[in-house]
């Protein structure tokens, strides 16, 4: 880990990561604290609890994707 | 309820073990050297080790054990698919590409890239031993108890059967066969999922599915008298008379009034017509007497809006306690944390040529797994409303809602779910087989083999740890083993995941700071574990309160308390000597 463009590279997975960590604590957190929250139905008749659920899917598979197109262009 | 099992099912497994057999055995037919059997000799392609992910990764207990979980609770299954998702991301952004660079075989290897010290070696090895034998237990004894109702085989039959199949397997190529095997796992599960999701959405939402005229609701009675034999509802089992398949839709929402069915839905619809639909759920009670163990089966109305919602399994969060809610926390973090230390999974890492390729399979074996999840939350709700499930098992849900479909189907899912142990089995023995010859034989006991010696060792730690396996599963049958998966969990987060995130991050951590880490955090969240109230109620039959632990899970606690040993620890012992090129 001496190469710095390694450094970078790392930094970035880290700010990638964080973000993840954000999106998933926040809705751990949802669920803990305002449950009645995830009732509430504004995508199409789905509930929160199940379109945030499928959010999280969908945001790590685009965060991966990111992460590896980032790389490889370098 | 008893099971008609079909032949064609047998015959699928039968061809399915066949095929794969003869594929070890082909790929297995030229020497091997230790790189191969251990690596695959790194050559494996990346979207290749991406699907093997997939293959490795959902075990039974995913299949099987979600689509249950949301068959019969409903919404809390699918937050048990986010955690162990989530935890891909630990993989893919902080771990993979260090642990490709450090090691070679194990994940002792990455660990004591820094230091050679024989002490984490020694810690490392023993607890990638205990994590995967907690993780083999319930895939040996799900492999058990899914050959009963399946294939129509005893319990040690299925134990046996899945243990010399993935004995076989492993030791005649290693990591190549081991590979193949869970690439095609994983390709076949994905696959028939989505045709199974595809169906779903296709019958749309019934009234009193699968059966005609008025559904019966009154309650069912099941009677286990003390010298074995069933009774149901007073009178003893048998194919005629048995208890009544359940799960049905009791009104549709409003828009489809004065109809019976919906027609095919869009898969955002179809979420949305089974919150609007009122739900027959079944509720169980266990009593017992002179006369035998009763459990009485009844009908509940309930809202689909309060069944895609949490809190129908995990009944803390419903509690109002601070001790129920602590639980959840403690149980998500575990899997956000657990999957990147897992060691089947971690030498999966090995089978690449480069860190370009390990990021290109993982974000594979995301798009593979995630897929996987949402359509097992289809499969759930599907099965939830399919008028097919057996009130008595769980893990029964999936094949029991694609035989709602067709008896083909059935057979086809039921031999996917049987070899789904399969794949998961080998990766845990190859994982274990590493740990045994590599890291305990060779570098801690300082053994000194050829390279041909060396492939020997592992393949006969493989057989011992392939028969240790085999008598875990007969020895454990009538154990509800399922929450072994999240000890595992547990135990792998606690352990490893602060030795290596601190490794990787901090110059200051020492070789005594990784030893009391990664000791510490097994010995505590093991001891944690084995002094729960689960533990209490479930292993031991003892009463709840009894036990000492606050909450059962104890991710929360040993997770931190990994990191702190740690920092302690290095912080009083000399730091490791400064090397060049080590100072960025």
């Amino acid at each position: 880990m001496t190469d710095e463009n390694a450094a970078t590279k790392s930094r970035l997975g880290l700010a990638l990561f964080w973000i993840y960590v954000l999106l998933y604590g926040g809705f751990m957190g949802l669920v803990l604290v305002r449950p009645d929250l995830l009732s509430w139905r504004p995508f199409g008749g789905v509930n929160l609890a199940i379109a945030a659920g499928m959010g999280l899917i969908a945001a790590a598979l685009v965060l991966a994707v990111v992460y590896m197109v980032a790389r490889a262009g370098r | 309820m008893l099971h008609d099992t079909s032949t064609l099912a047998v015959a699928i497994f039968a061809g399915f073990v066949a095929a794969v057999l003869a594929l070890s055995f082909w790929l297995g037919r030229k020497k091997q050297s230790a790189a191969a059997y251990y690596a695959a000799h790194g050559e494996v392609h990346w979207f290749v080790n991406g699907i093997a992910f997939a293959g490795d990764y959902l075990s039974a207990a995913s299949f099987l054990g979600i689509c249950g979980m949301i068959a019969f609770s409903g919404y809390d299954g699918f937050l048990y698919s986010i955690g162990f998702l989530a935890g891909w991301i630990v993989a893919l952004f902080v771990i993979a590409e260090p642990i490709k660079a450090l090691g070679r075989f194990t994940f002792a290897d990455a660990l004591d890239a820094k230091f050679n010290s024989r002490g984490i070696k020694m810690a490392v090895a023993i607890s990638t031993l205990v994590v995967s034998v907690f993780y083999l237990i319930p895939q040996m004894v799900g492999a058990g108890s899914l050959i009963t109702p399946l294939l129509g085989l005893p319990h040690a039959a299925g134990v046996i059967l899945v243990g010399v199949a993935v004995t076989l397997i492993v030791v005649t190529a290693g990591m190549v066969s081991t590979t193949w095997v869970q690439f095609i796992k994983g390709s076949l599960l994905v696959l028939f999922c989505g045709v199974l999701t595809a169906l779903i959405l296709g019958r749309g939402l019934q009234v009193n599915a699968g059966r005609p005229g008025t559904e019966n609701l009154a309650p069912q009675v099941r009677t286990v008298r003390p010298d074995g034999t069933v009774l149901v509802d007073g009178k003893p089992q048998s194919r005629d008379h048995d208890l009544r398949p359940v799960g049905t839709i009791a009104r549709l929402p409003d828009r489809f009034a004065g109809k019976t069915a919906t027609g095919p839905l869009r898969p955002l619809e179809y979420l949305a017509a089974l919150e609007d639909s009122t739900i027959i759920t079944w509720s169980a009670r266990r009593h017992a007497d002179a006369e035998g163990t009763h459990v009485t089966y009844s009908p509940v109305e309930r809202k689909g809006a309060d069944l895609l919602k949490p809190g129908g399994y995990f009944k803390g969060l419903n509690s109002g306690t601070l001790a129920g809610r602590l639980d959840f926390a403690s149980l998500m973090l575990a899997l956000f944390c657990g999957t990147a230390s897992l060691p089947h999974i971690l030498i999966r890492y090995y089978t690449v040529k480069d860190g370009a390729a390990a990021r290109k399979s993982t974000v594979v074996g995301i798009a593979a797994i995630g897929v996987f999840y949402v359509l097992t939350l289809y499969l759930g709700l599907g099965a939830m409303t399919s008028g097919a499930l057996d009130p008595t098992d769980t893990n029964m849900a999936a094949p029991l809602l694609a035989k709602s479909f067709s008896t083909t189907l059935f057979a086809v899912i039921s031999a996917i779910a049987f070899t789904t142990v399969l794949g998961t089995v080998s990766g845990l023995i190859m994982a274990g087989s590493g740990a045994v010859a590599h890291d305990l034989v060779e570098n801690v006991c300082g053994v000194r083999m050829t390279d041909h010696e060396k492939v020997r060792c592992g393949k006969i730690a493989a057989m011992g740890l392939g028969i240790v396996a085999m008598a875990l599963g007969i020895l454990f049958k009538n154990f509800n083993v399922s929450f072994l998966v999240g000890w595992a969990f547990n135990i792998a987060a606690s352990a490893n995941l602060p030795a290596l995130v601190m490794l990787l991050f901090w110059p200051r951590t020492t070789k005594q700071g990784i030893i009391a880490a990664v000791t510490v955090g097994m010995v505590a969240s093991l001891g944690w574990i084995l002094l729960s109230a689960d533990t209490f109620e479930k292993v031991y039959g003892l009463a709840r309160e009894a036990a000492p632990m606050p909450f059962s899970q104890p991710g929360l606690v040993t997770i931190p308390l990994g990191f702190l040993v740690l920092i302690v620890v290095s912080l009083l012992t000399p730091p490791p000597a400064a090397r060049p090129g080590n100072a960025g």
